[in-house]
């Protein structure tokens, strides 16, 4: 998951600090020397690290931290308010209108059709109509691409072929009233900051179209020029708030970090992967403890909750604390866990979970556990213990599996079934989930 | 137009920025001490060399000043230039017929339109070039190629969306076989490069590419976009442990303000840049010469 790679450079640093009883200002200010090289290999921007920095520098030898009980985890905790702060304090919205028009703009390869997409298939998942506008008339096959992945999302795309971008805005609109669509996505054709004939381009079909909202979406990836980029799209054409994409690969995401500091405009979603379900409202704090190696848990429960129907929460619950839970629950938990995404990026939201970073999480072995399941029939999913060495023998077969890979799955179910039960006297309502056997 | 000026033309914005920080330090100060050397240091970053690498650029330069009791700070810019170059300086690349190409990087970087650059340069040197359209998985990508397959008159090998690029690649080698092809230039999708599965599958391409056609020379460009910050080291290390990057294309460096990166990729990872890309046009791309950038970037 993003972030990694600072997250570990400043746990070792906090690290240092939790472990001494008392700091003295040196202490602090050779920590803070640290946190301001690792900001900078993390591409944020040096004048917004400057400034964090100073900030940071000011308040942490403050009376209030060095006398405390316990300066090292009060210096953390400053940190992560103050990254907070930073990354825009609270969650920031899409506005809505009567439709809501949402125009997205960005640099070449910021991922900008993709994520129409995806912000269609979110907001239809709300309950909006959404409708996908081609206005990218300049790169080979972008529309067709736009037309592609509206099919997948199951939403309306509509284009003009390479007409002016504002006479097919207007067209758009035309249908949109005509079929109901009241979420509009505008996809725009990449530009340089710096074109500036393409950023008049920009302004024209802006003004024509009085967007909503005009969203910039950034490569998470991009260096100590997403500042700039961001300044000039902010101060030539005018936006409302940021996406940002690719933020599952090992970037350090200092894009994040500055852009915000420097428009002063919020981070509104982010793009986490490939699929089209791979998008999240942005969450500064959540991202702050991401950052700090403190795990996104909320996020994470979030998916879960999502993916995991409440109505079949409440039977499971039933179930487990009645010990009938059965291998067609397992087969139905273990489905919606990957519609939850893959299991890396799931254990990366878990709190160290970035320690685990070696750990190779065996995607198939998923595939191989259900077809096992598969392999049986109703009545043996209902009751396990009639599997006797016959059944087991014709399983393993079906699944193209071991003996020995059913026995373990049954022997892996068993105490799954005991570990749930301890989890239900509590009311520890789904933790259970996440101490599944793979 | 010659290659010195296009640079300095095309890449006005970056040589303005990292030129004007220079100058501004070199103005500000009247001798070189240790301020000067930190305040040049900043500007180095900023202009996203990184962290290490400004370290090591600056230590040399430490050393030169040192060396040859060097006072005047006007005198810095000639001596930095020249760090740059030979850091960036390369064994030049020959590209012998048969060349399997292979093109590789994370998402949105520019791969497809390179290919059709590279394909139009090839082409203009009077070489037979095959594509093969191995991107299977995005939308519509290759739609993209064969628009520029049409451009440049080269044959485009394709398959449905959703077809295993490795059986894409082997048709191609094989059709590049009987069409006596001097270079084959492969697409690839875009892959986040801590994606395992994903550099499994280019490993896979890799491995055919081996069996297949094992008395072709073997070329894999790894192209990164110029706005990319300190994350290109990466992209490159772990590209780099997949399959063997023999050279990096740096795209929309146009547009960026920076072009330190380059610098930085080529300390770290020892990885040369054969080719530039520094505008949307098809005679845009040019191959790299780290002497005339470094005069282009330091003005």
């Amino acid at each position: 998951m993003a972030f990694e790679g600072i997250s570990e450079k400043i746990q070792n640093i906090f690290h240092k600090l939790t472990s001494r009883g008392k700091l003295s200002e040196s202490d602090i200010k050779a920590a803070m020397r640290e946190v301001k090289l690792v900001l900078l290999e993390a591409d944020v921007n040096f004048i917004v690290v400057k400034k964090f920095i100073k900030e940071l520098s000011e308040e942490a030898v403050g009376e209030k931290v060095l006398e405390s009980l316990t300066p090292g985890q009060q210096v953390v905790k400053l940190v992560r308010d103050k990254l907070t702060e930073l990354l825009g304090g609270t969650q920031a919205e899409i506005k809505s209108g009567n439709p809501t028009v949402v125009l997205m703009m960005g640099l070449q390869g910021a991922g900008k059709t993709t994520f129409c997409a995806k912000l269609a298939g979110y907001y239809k998942k709300q309950g909006r109509k959404p409708l996908l506008v081609a206005c990218d008339i300049y790169r080979p096959a972008a529309i067709k691409q736009l037309h592609v992945v509206g099919e997948q999302a199951g939403v309306d795309v509509f284009d003009r072929g390479t007409e002016k971008p504002e006479k097919i805005y207007k067209e758009a609109m035309q249908y949109a009233v005509k079929n109901a669509c009241d979420f509009i996505i505008v996809d725009t054709a990449g530009r340089l900051h710096i074109d500036d004939e393409m950023i008049e381009e920009m302004k024209e079909l802006k003004a024509a179209a009085n967007p909503t909202e005009t969203l910039l979406v950034l490569d998470a990836m991009t260096g100590q020029d997403a500042v700039n980029a961001a300044t000039t799209f902010n101060d030539d054409i005018g936006i409302d708030g940021v996406v940002l994409t690719k933020i599952d690969g090992d970037t350090r995401g200092g894009a994040a970090m500055s852009v915000r500091a420097v428009t002063g405009k919020p981070i509104k979603f982010v793009g986490t992967g490939e699929k089209l379900a791979d998008i999240e409202p942005f969450y500064p704090d959540r991202m702050a403890s991401r950052i700090l190696g403190m795990g996104d848990v909320l996020s994470l429960i979030e998916k879960a909750e999502t993916a995991f129907e409440e109505k079949k929460a409440v039977e499971l619950q039933q179930k487990i604390s009645k010990d009938q839970l059965t291998l067609e629950d397992f087969l139905d938990q273990m489905e919606q866990l990957s519609d939850m995404g893959s299991m890396s990026d799931i254990l990366a939201m878990m709190p160290g979970g970035n320690k685990l970073k070696g750990m190779q999480v065996d995607e198939k072995q998923l595939g191989r556990t259900k077809a096992i399941v598969l392999s049986m029939t109703p009545e043996e999913r209902r009751t396990p213990q009639m599997i006797n060495g016959s059944r087991r023998k014709r399983i393993a077969a079906g699944s193209g599996s071991s003996i020995q890979d059913v026995n373990r799955l049954l022997n892996q179910f068993d105490q799954m079934k005991k570990m749930l039960k301890q989890f239900t006297g509590k009311g520890g309502k789904r933790k259970g989930m996440f101490k599944m056997p793979f | 137009m010659g290659l010195f000026d296009k640079i300095k033309e095309r890449m006005g914005k970056t040589k303005e920025n990292i030129s004007s920080k220079i100058n501004n330090v070199i103005k500000s100060f009247r001798k070189v001490d240790e301020d000067f050397f930190e305040e040049l240091e900043e500007a180095l970053i900023l202009s996203d060399i990184g962290v290490v690498t400004t370290d090591k650029v600056v230590d040399k330069l430490r050393d030169y000043v040192k060396e040859n009791k060097i006072s005047d700070p006007g005198e810095i810019k000639q001596v930095l230039r020249d760090i740059l170059a030979e850091d960036m300086q390369a064994e030049p690349l020959a590209i012998t017929k048969p060349t399997v190409l292979l093109v590789v990087g994370v998402n949105g970087v520019g791969k497809t339109t390179t290919i059709g650059k590279l394909t139009a340069l090839y082409k203009s040197q009077g070489r037979e070039v095959m594509i093969a359209a191995a991107d299977t998985f995005r939308a519509a990508a290759s739609e993209q190629l064969s628009i520029w397959g049409e451009r440049t008159g080269a044959r485009v090998i394709k398959y449905a969306e959703g077809a295993d690029p490795a059986a894409v690649v082997y048709d191609a080698i094989d059709a590049a076989k009987h069409a006596g092809s001097d270079i084959l230039i492969i697409d690839t999708a875009g892959r986040l490069h801590n994606k395992k599965n994903l550099m499994g599958e280019l490993e896979k391409i890799d491995r055919v590419i081996d069996k297949a056609w094992p008395d072709a020379q073997r070329e894999t460009f790894l192209v990164v976009d110029a706005t990319t910050g300190q994350n290109a080291i990466s992209q490159t290390e772990l590209f780099n442990e997949s399959v063997k990057i023999t050279g990096i294309v740096l795209t929309k460096l146009d547009g960026t303000a920076k072009g330190g990166v380059v610098c930085a990729v080529k300390d770290i990872t020892g990885v040369p840049v054969r080719y530039i890309g520094l505008g949307e046009g098809v005679e845009d791309l040019q191959p790299f010469d780290a002497a005339d950038f470094a005069a282009a970037i330091i003005e």
